[in-house]
């Protein structure tokens, strides 16, 4: 399903006096089709920047990312986009839903740029399975926190992925909504037939995966990378 | 189905500059077209208007008055000609027809106009049409107080056949100075859309013997209008009353007379124009101002549409599409200033010369500026759509940003 080897990623770093510097060496890191994995990381270890890259919203500097027998690190960008809509669901730390949009609106928008075209049926289907059924009209800052995780989740399966990639989905919920919404996550994924790649540095939410990798080993980029607490 | 969703969503997000924008466009638009249309039409309806004769013979004087005041019935009469001139040029072998008019007197600020009969009977006012009573009536007798009245004054004081009124003495309206005479409505004449729906008209001996009119110019016409056999006549015409003769004026041909004076006037529809399109440029640039100054406040919502699976050029498409709609919305409400301000102006127009201006007539321009304004603020579009295709997707949706 999503076959990882030899991904690099330099980004200009202002502490080196804008040199390049590696954030990423992925050498090998694979998932099955429907696999749940969580990767345990610190902060500013690059979780973020490698779901980026795996995602396409970023290029890779070296490396593959085969995503269901397809090399999106060989992409240009808009093909990436493409890819991106077509085969992967995103789950945000933030969340970043629309906040000019309505719940529903927001869900339909996940499934609008791809092949597949919009079925507001099913956007109202996935937010009824993610129990918000009856807010379909309301707007992102008139529902509480794990509401709004949830209309990312809802969002996230909208296209179909066949890989939900999850950045501390439950970061900014207390423990027990974080608890719910994982839990919702993992279960809604299983339903979709699609594959779970999280990252997290909380305990309480890695518990909870039978596969769980630690991200300093998995990432070894050649430069040590300063450490942001 | 996607983009007209998020052109709608950002045009709500961002609801008052829309309108204020939208406003100003429509503003723009509006006056643009009705500049273009009162020029297009007053220019027309005042070129037709002098058709219906070739010259005008009047005392000496400057042609462009003895225009306006015979045929548009503007401004004072340069002064008389005798009943031997009139009687010359009636009875010249080039003439088809010469109509008298006398004038000197008003009726509530409207103008009394003696003139005969064949004016309404034998002349036509623009190619193939006559002049007609409207419901009934008849045309006045010679040497009678009975009077036709143009349409237009018919509808503004309310008269109808069988009506009297009492002429004033002078052009302008002065209530002390009312004539003694009584005169009866005999007809009302149908709408020309000519100068002729703004004047009471009576029998030319009307005028020269009124009561208190100095009797010895009471044989004087105002002026002639005259209808000639060929265009050669006229220059002859003019030879002998402009070049050889140093009493008389006569004004040929009507219609250059009248074009000229749109070139002299033209100055003016040239600024207002020029007014129209800077208005149009600031419009357009209020829309590049408006989205550019939204468009940080937007970034986070293009890149998550970008993460969401959006191309750039989906982005930059719909950025475009959101300047092109408001530049739509303001060229719909553009019509809405067209037809009040149109309607008023018309209506300014009307009052002052007879002259009509149709307000639901068509022209091209009436498509080509709001379509004009649509492409402009596309145009004032693609600067921040440039900025919002440039928005990188990864930074913008870091937690911290
Ligand atoms: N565009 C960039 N330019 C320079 N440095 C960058 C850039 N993007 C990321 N980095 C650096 O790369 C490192 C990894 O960042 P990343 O956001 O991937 O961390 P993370 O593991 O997701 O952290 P957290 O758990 O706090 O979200 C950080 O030290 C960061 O400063
Ligand atoms: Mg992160």
């Amino acid at each position: 399903m999503l076959t990882v080897s030899q991904l690099v990623k330099r980004v200009a770093s202002p502490e080196a006096g804008g040199a390049a510097v590696e954030i990423v060496r992925v050498p090998e890191l694979s998932l099955a089709a429907g696999e749940q994995v969580a990767l345990r990381g610190e902060s500013g270890s690059g979780k973020t920047t490698f779901l980026h890259l795996i995602a396409g919203i970023l290029a890779a500097d070296e490396g593959k990312i085969v995503i269901d027998g397809e090399d999106v690190a060989s992409l240009g960008e808009s093909q990436r986009d493409r890819a991106r809509e077509a085969r992967i669901g995103y789950i945000f730390q933030t969340f970043n839903l629309l906040q000019g949009y309505t719940v529903l609106e927001n869900v339909v928008l996940g499934m609008s740029f791809g092949p597949g075209g919009v079925d507001r049926a099913r956007a109202r289907q996935l937010l009824e399975r993610v129990g918000l059924g009856h807010r379909l009209h309301h707007f992102p800052r008139q529902l509480s926190t794990g509401q709004q995780q949830r209309v990312a989740v809802a969002r996230a399966l909208a296209n179909r992925p066949k890989l939900v990639l999850a950045d501390e989905p439950t970061g900014n919920l207390d423990r027990t909504h974080g608890r719910e919404a994982l839990g919702l996550i993992r279960e809604a994924c299983r339903e979709a037939g699609a594959a779970l790649l999280l990252v997290s540095h909380d305990p309480d939410v890695l518990a909870q995966f039978e596969r769980v990798r630690d991200f300093a080993e998995i990432n070894q980029p050649r430069v040590p990378l300063p450490r942001a607490g | 189905m996607t983009l007209p969703l998020i052109v709608y969503r950002s045009l709500r997000q961002h609801a008052l500059s829309t309108l204020v924008t939208a406003g100003s466009i429509a503003l723009a638009a509006g006056l643009l077209m009705v500049v273009w249309m009162v020029k297009e039409q007053s220019q027309k309806a005042f070129l037709e208007t002098s058709t219906g004769f070739d010259a005008v013979l009047g005392a000496r004087g400057s042609k462009l008055q003895l225009v306006l005041n015979s045929i548009f019935h503007l401004e004072a009469s340069p002064g008389n000609i005798s009943a031997a001139d009139y009687d010359q040029i009636k009875k010249h072998p080039a003439v088809k027809a010469a109509i008298p008019l006398a004038l000197g007197d008003n009726y509530l600020g409207y103008r009394i106009v003696g003139t005969a009969e064949e004016l309404f009977t034998t002349v036509e006012y623009s190619p193939g049409k006559r002049y007609q009573l409207q419901g009934g009536g008849r045309w006045f007798a010679a040497g009678q107080r009975e009077a036709v009245v143009g349409s237009f004054v018919a509808a503004r004081l309310g008269l109808k056949a069988g009506d009297t009124f009492q002429p004033y003495h002078g052009l302008a309206f002065d209530a002390k100075a009312q004539h003694e005479e009584v005169y009866t409505v005999t007809g009302v004449l149908a709408p020309t859309n000519t100068p002729t729906d703004k004047v009471l008209w009576i029998p030319l001996s009307g005028i020269q013997t009124m009561k208190g009119h100095d009797p010895r110019t009471a044989t004087d016409v105002s002026a002639v209008l005259i209808q000639l056999r060929s265009p050669t006549a006229g220059f002859m015409l003019d030879l002998m009353y402009n070049k050889q003769g140093n009493r008389l004026t006569l004004a040929y041909p009507v219609a250059a007379i009248i074009a000229d004076l749109f070139g002299k006037i033209g100055w003016f529809d040239r600024v207002l124009a020029l007014v129209a399109y800077l208005v149009a440029l600031v419009a357009a640039g209020s829309v590049l101002a408006s989205i550019y100054a939204s468009m940080s406040a937007r970034r986070r919502d293009l890149a998550i549409l970008r993460a969401l699976g959006a191309r750039r050029r989906t982005i930059f498409g719909a950025v475009v599409a959101e300047a092109a709609v408001i530049g739509a919305l303001g060229a719909v409400l553009g019509f809405a200033v067209y037809f009040g301000l149109l309607a008023a102006v018309a209506n300014v127009i009307r009052t002052q010369t007879g002259v009509t201006i149709d307000i639901l007539a068509g022209h091209p321009v009436l498509w080509i500026a709001p379509l004009g304004m649509v492409a402009l603020c596309a145009a004032g579009g693609v600067v921040p759509a440039l900025k919002a295709y440039r928005v990188p997707v990864a930074e913008t949706l870091s937690p911290t940003s």
